[in-house]
């Protein structure tokens, strides 16, 4: 399943006013995560890969990219997430990218974020899951063998780094196989 | 009795404390009159600390205008007067509406009280910035949105700690005196809490011996620690302090009896005043510096004076 959020309509939405296209102060940040929460669903869903849009956002200050990006992240990614929800940035300018980068660092977090026609990753990763994501992005749907080959590693080592991107939302496994965020998009 | 308080004829950040030091002794009940005849310049910390500094009187104290028309018009321009009116008893002549025509006022004094302020100060900011930031201090794209999250946090700062409004200004001009290039400077001033009572709220907070109004400006300024327990909290000032390095500018903090700075190259302040003459609330300058030309020490930059 895949849902698609504007976060400019959301903010309008959520301060219910046309004028500002800014994501700024935490209160705003909270009510539009708090809205974005909502739009994902509950506890019925299941596993779904959303697209979260920044194109339209002129642009994010550090509070509130804390409150959207980096809280959305830390509740979806915890031991207890409301369902399986995997999220792909788009639409993340260099106008974005400073307090959104800032906010991951804090927070030891990353995400996947479409980049015109390929997909990166942001944020605090070691040097494994970095290899490890480009190599199961690259491949598409991979078996940890496969990742292990492409990256120079034993199976184990490529399994247990998949496993945490699995974990950190970066990577979903399917069926044994696994599949970048961003690839399956 | 009235007590006169004279504001020195240039009114920025450091002389500001000229004010604070006659106003120090007196009790918050004692009627002051702020005379501010001889004032030929201030810089946008300079009116919105004034603003604050009624905030902190009991008795509602007495202002006198600048008589010089330039500077009058000036403070009008910066829509100073209109504030003032609601917070003194004014004397003196002064433009009652700001002219209109060319000016370097980025942002008049502006109240911010609540979350929509920060939202309408920087969307008014945002347009005139990327001119002044762009043409002007010549500074890549890139150091203007970093200008508005500068803004909006400190802005922010008022609204989560100091537990009431406070004011905000931005300004541009050339620092003749002290760079002989052109700044762009914001100022956020508060009467409320202050930094250190802020922290002390903090659940659990223990003082340490040497606790006071620095140490609360080390933790919050250089250390990021916030009041609240979330560990996401305090990045606003962290922001900010990564800004100013980046363009080579300069972040001053001020609460209660102490200032904490980020000091450039270019300027030659103390990185830490403490025992300053009490000033209730939170007081920051962010100052950014026009580029300076290829090749030239940031040190030794030509100055006009």
């Amino acid at each position: 399943m895949m849902h698609h959020i504007d976060v400019s309509s959301v903010l309008r939405e959520t301060l219910a006013c046309d004028l500002y296209s800014n994501l700024v102060t935490r209160t705003t940040g909270a009510a539009v995560r708090g809205q974005i929460e909502q739009l994902l669903g509950g506890d019925d869903m299941r596993r779904a890969l959303t697209v979260i849009d920044f194109s339209h956002v002129s642009m994010i200050d550090f509070s509130c990219a804390d409150e959207v990006v980096a809280k959305l992240l830390i509740r979806y990614t915890s031991d207890d997430p409301p369902h399986e929800a995997y999220f792909l940035f788009r639409g993340v300018t260099e106008d974005h990218r400073d307090a959104i980068e800032a906010v991951l660092e804090r927070h030891a977090l990353a995400l996947a974020v479409e980049r015109e026609d390929r997909v990166e990753l942001m944020g605090v990763l070691s040097d494994d899951e970095r290899r490890a994501w480009y190599a199961t992005y690259r491949l598409g749907r991979a078996e940890a063998a496969d990742v292990a080959n492409e990256i120079g590693v034993a199976v184990d080592a490529a399994r247990e780094t998949l496993c945490a991107l699995c974990r950190r939302r970066l990577v979903m496994s399917v069926n044994g196989e696994y599949v970048a965020v961003g690839h399956a998009a | 009795m009235t007590h006169v308080i004279t504001v020195p004829p240039s009114l920025d950040d450091h002389s500001f404390e000229q004010v604070l030091e006659q106003v120090a002794p007196l009790p918050p009940d004692e009627k002051i009159l702020v005379d501010a005849r001889h004032a030929r310049w201030a810089s946008p910390y300079g009116l919105t600390a004034l603003l604050a500094l009624a905030q902190t009187r009991t008795e509602r104290p007495a202002f006198a205008a600048p008589e010089l028309e330039e500077t009058a018009s000036y403070w009008a321009r910066a829509a100073f007067f209109q504030h003032a009116e609601a917070l003194y008893d004014m004397h003196g002549h002064y433009p009652k509406r700001a002219p209109s025509g060319e000016s370097n006022v980025l942002l008049e004094v502006t109240p911010v009280t609540k979350g929509e302020d920060v939202h309408s100060v920087v969307g008014m900011v945002q347009e005139r910035a990327q001119k002044i930031i762009k043409n002007e201090l010549k500074l890549e794209s890139k150091a203007i949105i970093g200008f508005a999250m500068t803004l909006s946090e400190v802005c922010q700062n008022i609204i989560e700690h100091a537990g009431q409004g406070g004011w905000v200004a931005v300004q541009s001009y050339r620092w003749t005196k002290r760079l002989g290039r052109r700044v762009v400077v914001i100022a956020v001033c508060d009467a409320g809490l202050g930094f250190r009572k802020s922290l002390e709220s903090a659940p659990g907070h223990l003082p340490t011996s040497r606790w006071g109004d620095a140490t609360a400006l080390e933790e919050a300024v250089i250390r990021g620690v916030s009041r609240f327990r979330d560990r996401s909290r305090g990045q606003g000032l962290a922001g900010a302090r990564n800004y100013v390095g980046r363009w080579n500018g300069k972040l001053s903090v001020r609460s209660g009896t102490a200032r904490i700075s980020i000091v450039p190259s270019w300027d030659d302040d103390v990185p830490l005043a403490e025992d300053l003459a009490p000033f209730a609330g939170a007081q920051v300058q962010v100052i950014i510096p026009e580029a300076a030309p290829s090749g030239a020490n940031e040190k030794d930059s030509p100055m006009d004076i």
